[in-house]
């Protein structure tokens, strides 16, 4: 590695730094304009402006909104997100109980979609314009366009309703061997695979299509290279920065974008624990998930955006 | 979702459905010359509980699993605390109250063996003397003075806190005597104490996620806005009680997979159905509906402008312009009972039947909004799926009253935030109000003058001097005629309209048996953990 790459790397790193307190800034005061606050959704219909008064104080809501900003960034930074304001348990307990399941099922989604997406998108760029190319193309992007409700819902109606093979609900504490693990995750990882293989499907068949076009494929096809081999060690190699990019976009959207598949399938994910927060006005739990989603985003698009450095031969040398 | 709605139950449970009035008026009669408000004990035992009696023959064993609409991080074990139906049904598996209501509305004992009174103003509450907590301590006074003064203390931010003042005081009189004295006469405290809210905690419980109570099942796991797992008490003083070895509940927000999960079979009974879902599970051979009339109900708000005080002949057009049996056959799927803009059903025993139902007459209500000079302007109606059916609702009244020429703008606005934002703040607005154990308390909570829900912002100096008198009221033939003209006064002046009542709707695998529903709540009130069974 040259220091070309560190200092592109170097500045990413920062670049990702400074988004994340800009943001830091806009999720806190952006939640805080939600009407109502956590002291009004506690005490509900039954508040009155004294037991209001009472419990805002508790709470430290009667503290000016920018003192109350850096509290709870001064916090951030050492690790500490601070207590729920609905039932005083640490932010980072609430968080730790529910993210390992998010990652799992993520990590369980990326299993089955990337190794799918590639083969799809590298064999139809291979075969472009053939019937297998163009059928993919017509199921990539129904599946895409289908909203995950909507595959969800049906998927329950068929696999748990109709012939009773699977679970309508993800339950993962009941799940101890491999086979109901199994039989837990398909459901959720299918709605979601359905529409990220269709994405990642597409942006890698994109990518391997333009390298497949220049002339030093050319090149390679002229000197006898089978056509996996031109596939696999030319044009591949090539096609990685744009490929990860697309993957890790996706993926990125597995942390927090999974709201109604978390919430059809009932698994204890983060997602839900923030459209609880929301609802509750919790706001230092919304905080937390908004910076944690927005973390996780971040580290994905540096990884793609490393990967295309790194992958990129005029920076290697 | 009506109990999502971070409303108390007390000031929630509403009037009854009293169907078998006859039980609890005689009850009430024997309290009122006697002094004794019920018998009790012998209603305990195992299966022969008049409210929940049931023909087959219970069995013991088994495990079910229950999903509830409502649901969060913000659960709660601590009963001053709980709101919506996971919080209650766990509350009432780990506790016991003084009273119970049962599906008459009457008040059962307990935890108390009798309630005692010559005035309705000076109570002695007699307690059991068999009853273990789960931590092994026996149940006393010591326990239930604790409870009761913690809802009036504000550090404790009880729902229940405005009802829980009129307590003046609570003292143990030895270990299994409680004397308790009201501010003014009350003789509803059986019923009230019967409220969620007042499940009896142990004395300093300062940590309630333990669920220690006196109740059917024991805590075994809670994790707030996850799911809890209760098992059986074998040392629950109902012997016999419960039928179940373990229940589990957690809550399925999302209507549909909520529904989908019970035909699936991976959960056994579900509250909260839809009426649109209600054709899906009744052609299940697996699954059974229940159906509960209610006294709770979606309410057309008038006030300010448009409300009794300012604009009388607004407020009596749009009674008329409410096309009810349409709403209850469109909105409802049929499902409930049409009302005449008073909050006592039929059925109650203080229904007053001699008052006209009100029908739908476009022509009466044109003449009514032409002397309102309201006829040609556009008028906003605020309607949002926090409040059940109100978006339907509001459609068909739009339409209706554009055939008596008036027109109201839809305005359908986010169930997040409705009941701070809007309800009560709109001049034309939807409320959706829970059942409540007692007229009183529908009165005293909704229409009384100075009553903090008083929707419509209507006065009535008449109709709070008959509230006080009928509270105090001891002989039940003058207090329904103090009723009955309550009703009158609310059905003719004040400024809600009251379409229809809703039904209640639970369904459950066909293998849950001693299913009973209850016009309080859905989940059998909330209470079906200690009285159901699992068939083999």
């Amino acid at each position: 590695m040259n220091k070309t790459v560190l200092r592109l790397i170097i500045n990413r790193i920062g670049l990702g730094i400074l988004t994340l307190w800009i943001v830091s800034l806009v999720v806190f005061f952006i939640t805080n304009l939600l009407p109502g606050d956590a002291a009004q959704e506690l005490l509900g219909q039954a508040a009155t402006t004294q037991t209001l008064d009472a419990l805002r104080a508790k709470l430290g809501l009667d503290l000016p909104l920018y003192v109350r900003y850096f509290h709870w960034l001064g916090g951030m930074l050492v690790g500490d997100a601070g207590t729920s304001m609905v039932n005083g348990i640490p932010i980072l307990q609430l968080i730790w109980s529910r993210l390992p399941n998010t990652l799992l099922l993520a990590a369980f989604v990326t299993l089955v979609s990337v190794p799918v997406a590639m083969f799809i998108g590298i064999v139809s760029a291979m075969y472009r314009g053939s019937w297998f190319d163009r059928y993919i193309n017509i199921l990539a992007v129904c599946a895409v366009s289908v909203p995950e409700f909507l595959i969800a819902t049906i998927a329950v109606l068929i696999f748990a309703v109709k012939l009773g093979w699977l679970s309508a609900l993800s339950h993962i504490e009941n799940a101890q061997t491999f086979g109901e693990m199994l039989k837990v995750f398909a459901m959720p990882v299918l709605t979601l695979c359905s529409v990220l293989v269709a994405q990642m499907a597409r942006m890698t068949r994109a990518a391997v299509i333009d390298q497949l076009s220049s002339s030093y494929v050319e090149m390679a096809l002229l000197k006898g290279a089978s056509p996996i081999r031109m596939v696999l060690r030319h044009a591949l190699p090539n096609a990685i920065g744009p490929i990860a990019n697309a993957i890790a976009l996706s993926l990125s959207y597995l942390l927090g974008g999974v709201i109604i598949v978390e919430s059809i399938f009932n698994y204890p994910g983060i997602a839900t624990l923030m459209l609880n927060a929301v609802s509750s006005r919790d706001m230092p739990l919304i905080q937390a998930c908004a910076m944690l989603f927005c973390f996780g985003y971040l580290v994905m698009v540096l990884i793609a955006d490393i990967s295309e450095i790194v992958s990129n031969p005029r920076l290697r040398k | 979702m009506k109990d999502d709605k971070k409303r108390s139950l007390v000031d929630q449970q509403s009037s009854n459905i009293l169907t078998q009035g006859v039980s609890r008026r005689q009850v009430l009669r024997g309290m009122m010359t006697s002094g004794v408000v019920a018998a009790g004990s012998g209603l305990l035992t195992p299966g022969s509980s008049l409210a929940f009696a049931n023909t087959d023959e219970p069995k013991r064993g088994g495990s079910i699993k229950v999903a509830s609409q409502s649901g969060s991080t913000s659960d709660t074990l601590d009963p001053a605390h709980g709101s919506g139906s996971s919080d209650y049904t766990r509350q009432y598996m780990f506790y016991n109250g003084l009273t119970v209501l049962d599906r008459t509305l009457t008040p059962q004992m307990e935890l108390a063996e009798s309630f005692d009174t010559k005035d309705a103003q000076h109570w002695v509450i007699k307690l059991r003397k068999d009853v273990l907590f789960h931590d092994g301590k026996p149940f006393t006074s010591a326990d239930v003075v604790f409870t009761l003064n913690r809802h009036k203390d504000p550090k404790t931010s009880s729902k229940v806190a405005s009802v829980a003042k009129q307590m003046v005081e609570i003292s143990a009189k030895g270990p299994h005597e409680v004397h308790i004295t009201l501010a003014a006469k009350n003789a509803d405290l059986p019923a009230i104490l019967g409220v969620v809210h007042f499940l009896i905690v142990r004395d300093g419980t300062t940590d309630f996620s333990k669920g220690n109570g006196t109740g059917p099942f024991l805590c075994s796991v809670f994790q707030p806005g996850v799911h809890s797992i209760a098992t059986r008490n074998p040392n629950y003083w109902k012997k016999g009680l419960p039928y179940l070895d373990s229940v589990e509940l957690f809550s399925i927000p999302d209507q549909s997979a909520r529904v989908n999960a019970l035909l699936a079979g991976d959960v056994q009974l579900i509250n909260s159905v839809n009426p649109r879902a209600i054709e899906t599970l009744s052609a299940s051979p697996l699954v059974k509906v229940y159906h509960a009339d209610s006294g709770g109900y979606t309410d057309l708000i008038m006030r300010d402008q448009l409300g009794p005080m300012k604009n009388p002949d607004f407020v009596k057009g749009m009674k008329y312009i409410m096309n009810r049996e349409q709403i209850l056959n469109v909105a409802c799927r049929g499902f409930g009972r049409v009302g005449n803009d008073q909050p006592i059903p039929k059925g109650h025993r203080y229904y007053n039947s001699s008052l006209p139902q009100t029908t739908y007459d476009p022509d009466k209500a044109k003449y009514h909004f032409k002397k309102s000079g309201l006829l040609g302007r556009s008028i906003p109606m605020v309607a949002s799926s926090a409040a059940d059916n109100s978006v339907e609702m509001a459609q068909l009244i739009q339409l209706s009253a554009q055939s008596a020429g008036l027109n109201l703008q839809v305005k359908r606005v986010p169930a997040d935030g409705y009941w701070s934002n809007h309800w009560m703040k709109d001049t034309l607005g939807f409320g959706n109000i829970n059942p409540r154990p007692t007229a009183d308390l529908m009165f005293t909570l909704f229409f009384q003058s100075n009553a903090a829900w008083n929707e419509s912002g209507w006065k009535n100096a008449k109709f709070d001097q008959l509230l006080v008198a009928a509270r105090g009221e001891t002989d039940d033939v003058k207090r329904k005629q103090m009723y009955g003209e309550m009703q009158a006064l609310i059905h003719d002046q004040s400024g809600i309209g009251i379409p229809i009542f809703s039904s209640i709707n639970d369904a459950a695998s066909r293998k849950l048996g001693g299913y009973k529903p209850h016009p309080l709540g859905g989940f059998m009130a909330y209470m079906f953990a200690e009285h159901v069974w699992l068939e083999a």
